[in-house]
């Protein structure tokens, strides 16, 4: 059992959770993530660990309440508990200093850039954020980024807040106006880390992105996670979760990610519904 | 017990083994075999020559003492007999259930050569249900403390069997697995209708009774590596990770929704119970009413194949490139599948996956095959026949080729030699590997293998480890 010693709230349906796990704590890097399973029915799934504390032996994950899983992890507060959380998997950033970093988060992918970002200032690169969001309130992280990056440009598609725009339209401007960018790390919704890939690809920069898809294992046992990289076939578990962006196959990642839409719909249906049961019942008992 | 001749003895036919109805449980995940009564094991026994010189033992990899033992189930000291067998073999409920014997102890049964081989299989099922039955965990005297600590990685045969062993040599063994439940293959991938998970609990439960220490969620490698592991006082080593990386076919459309590895498959069903969503949260492709092509011969594609019909598939194929007489998978199992209504494409091999707009599998091209000269492996080398290819239309695919090795341990552990494959090179005799206090075994060693082979490896692992702690 891994307690949960802190949760609140980023953003509407964005939660961040500060987890006791000692042992991933020490070990994790930048880019790793853990597969947690809520309760003893539940399904494993796999979140990038958005930062850690050695000393307190903590890891932090930020989660957007989606499916059954995350909205299922998103009621759970401070004090409660998660029966399995196993990590640090997969492969670490690949971090150098290439001159100018760009890392690029969209939504709540700015949770899983950000400690890339910081492991890229500390190996000495001029670092730039760009977080993106769909509204305000969905721009998540920008003052713990701006403490790190050297600069940080928030973007949202309504105008709300920051630049009135995609992170890529930022980016672009970036490069037009003549800033030198050495290296992109895009992390996001598919199409937005398509977007990015389709904008460097022009000038030649080293892009890298970070997949999202389904696991079970998590360690290369089932080969669920696959997907098309360079046209040959990747355990994302294993061989990833970067990759150049340039040599990612999107739309095959996008459509396999589809494989248990209704599935998914079928189970947050019933979820939701034993969770309007018990409030009515949870009624009928106040009155 | 009646004195009976050798001659009456050959007179008693093998003993049926009870099972459900192939309709019936078709559509129930329930243990197909019901196992001996005590009568049909005590026939059963007496078939048994007690030949001087008992052969059947030189194919039993863990050399149980298969005449002792059915001697004492002969003369109904079943209790007798268990203990008998665990002095060889620590989970005998499990190996009497998915152990190849065909290929091993019954293979050489003297009483097979004219007739049908004595059921040794059938017999340690029985004896192992009896006692786990009657008389609950029975603990077996353990050696004095030695002080010394060993590390098991794998809470799969290879890895249970060198446990037991090793608890009773007096050492304290600690047992890492990387899921979050134990069993490993036991587990995810041997269904509960050949093997319930209740009797692997058993077997677990009677080791942590014995003091084996179990730790889920550990993944050896990121969680510690095996440097960490032997700086944090553990004194040696044993590797049993499996094989643990799926192959695929490497045909096109291999990537489209609804093409799975054996592993995703059944990991999804047993481990995760699939077949109980919404109610467990994990879901799998619905094959209701659907039509399922399971490419592969062995006894994982057995089990996916059968898993699909209980999920109820309305057509389940198992599409091997080989005839009838090369499927490597056990006669009972393709027995009991045919019994179930799996339809079995023999001679044909997939040429690509057909998708449609959307990305889900739609069909498989397939070529039709014929058997030419023998290849490396002795068996008929099957061959296209030229412009021989159909389209079998399906939805949902599972490949059960086989497995490699999984990369963890080797990208985490420089100083241990592996061969191309990756595969751990070890010391056929120690079982050690290139790395001091480090041992390996089961199909990390050998590629994928059977249960009771990776037993028998972590047997002599064990054997080797009690022997390196007592020398350093």
């Amino acid at each position: 059992m891994y307690k949960i010693v802190n949760a609140e709230f980023l953003a509407e349906n964005i939660k961040r959770f500060v987890i006791e796990a000692p042992k991933i704590a020490a070990k994790r890097k930048a880019g790793q993530f853990v597969i947690i399973r809520l309760n003893d029915g539940g399904e494993r799934i796999p979140l990038t660990i958005a930062d850690s504390e050695t000393a307190n032996g903590t890891i932090t994950i930020i989660v957007q309440g989606i499916g059954k899983t995350t909205k299922e992890l998103n009621s759970l507060n401070t004090g409660d508990f998660i029966l399995d959380v196993v990590g640090p998997l997969g492969k670490a950033s690949h971090i150098e200093k290439f001159g100018t970093a760009v890392s690029i988060g969209g939504g709540v992918g700015t949770a899983i850039a950000y400690p890339t970002a910081v492991a890229l200032k500390q190996a000495g690169n001029h670092t730039i954020s760009i977080i993106g969001g769909r509204t305000r309130e969905l721009v998540i992280l920008e003052n713990e980024l701006k403490q790190v990056c050297d600069e940080v440009y928030p973007t949202t598609d309504d105008g709300s807040y920051g630049f009135h725009g995609f992170v890529t339209q930022k980016l672009k401007q970036l490069i037009d106006n003549g800033t030198r960018i050495d290296f992109v790390l895009a992390i996001g919704p598919i199409p937005m880390m398509k977007a990015v890939a389709e904008t460097t690809r022009p000038y030649g920069i080293k892009t890298v992105v970070s997949l999202n898809p389904v696991m079970v294992d998590g360690t290369g046992m089932c080969g669920g996670c696959r997907a098309t990289v360079d046209n040959k076939t990747v355990f994302v578990c294993v061989d990833g979760p970067e990759f150049d962006a340039h040599l990612v196959d999107f739309a095959t990642l996008e459509r396999r990610n589809r494989t248990y839409k209704e599935s998914e719909q079928e189970a947050l249906h019933e979820h939701l519904c034993h969770f309007d049961k018990a409030f009515e019942q949870g009624l009928k008992l106040n009155n | 017990m009646p004195e009976l001749s050798k001659k009456d003895r050959m007179k008693i036919p093998r003993q049926p083994m009870p099972e459900q109805d192939g309709v019936v449980r078709s559509g129930n995940f329930k243990e197909v075999n019901l196992g001996f009564t005590e009568e049909l094991a005590k026939m059963e026994a007496l078939r048994c020559l007690q030949c001087p010189k008992p052969v059947c033992i030189d194919g039993c990899p863990v050399e149980v003492k298969i005449k002792d033992f059915i001697h004492l189930v002969a003369e109904g000291d079943f209790l007798g007999a268990a203990s008998k067998i665990k002095e060889d073999n620590m989970l005998p409920a499990v190996c009497g259930r998915v152990c190849p014997q065909e290929e091993q102890c019954e293979a050489k049964c003297v009483v097979g050569v004219k007739g049908e081989s004595v059921a040794i299989g059938r017999l340690e099922r029985f004896v192992a249900d009896y006692e786990r039955e009657h008389l609950g965990l029975k603990t077996p005297e353990l050696k004095p403390k030695t002080g010394k600590k060993v590390a098991i990685i794998g809470s799969g045969p290879s890895g249970l069997s060198c446990a037991g062993d090793l608890i009773q040599s007096g050492h304290d063994v600690t047992v890492f697995e990387a899921l979050h439940e134990l069993g490993g293959v036991l587990v995810y991938g041997i269904p509960e209708f050949r093997l319930p998970k209740d009797i692997v609990k058993a077997e677990i439960d009677s080791l942590k009774s014995l003091g084996v220490d179990f730790q889920t969620n550990a993944v050896i490698g990121f969680t510690d590596t095996i440097d960490e592991l032997m700086q944090n006082g553990y004194d040696a080593v044993f590797i049993a990770v499996g094989a643990g990386l799926p192959y695929f076919l490497n045909i096109e459309g291999e990537n489209l929704n609804g093409v799975y590895s054996s592993n995703e498959f059944l990991t999804r069903v047993n481990l995760m119970k699939a077949y109980k969503f919404p109610e467990f949260d994990t879901p799998v492709f619905n094959v209701k009413d659907k039509t399922v092509a399971v490419f592969g011969g062995g006894n994982t594609a057995m089990d996916a194949v059968r898993t699909s019909k209980r999920l109820g598939a309305k057509n389940a194929y198992i599409i091997y490139r080989r005839s009838d007489a090369e499927l490597p998978a056990r006669k009972e199992e393709i027995h009991h599948a045919k019994q179930e209504g799996i339809e079995f494409l023999l001679l044909a091999n997939p040429n690509k996956f057909i998708g449609d707009k959307d990305g889900w599998l739609t069909g498989v091209e397939l070529i039709k095959m014929e058997l030419g000269e023998p290849d490396a492996s002795g068996r008929r080398k099957p061959v296209p026949i030229k412009d021989s290819n159909y389209v079998l239309n399906i939805d949902m695919a599972v490949i059960a080729i086989g497995n490699g090795s999984n990369p963890i341990i080797q990208q985490t552990t420089p100083d241990i030699n592996f061969n191309k494959w990756g595969n751990i090179l070890v010391d056929e005799e120690s079982m050690a590997t290139s790395k001091k206090g480090v041992f390996a075994g089961g199909d990390i060693v050998t590629g994928g293998a059977t249960v009771i082979l990776a037993m028998g490896a972590g047997r002599k692992a064990a054997k080797a480890i009690n022997e390196y702690l007592t020398q350093n």
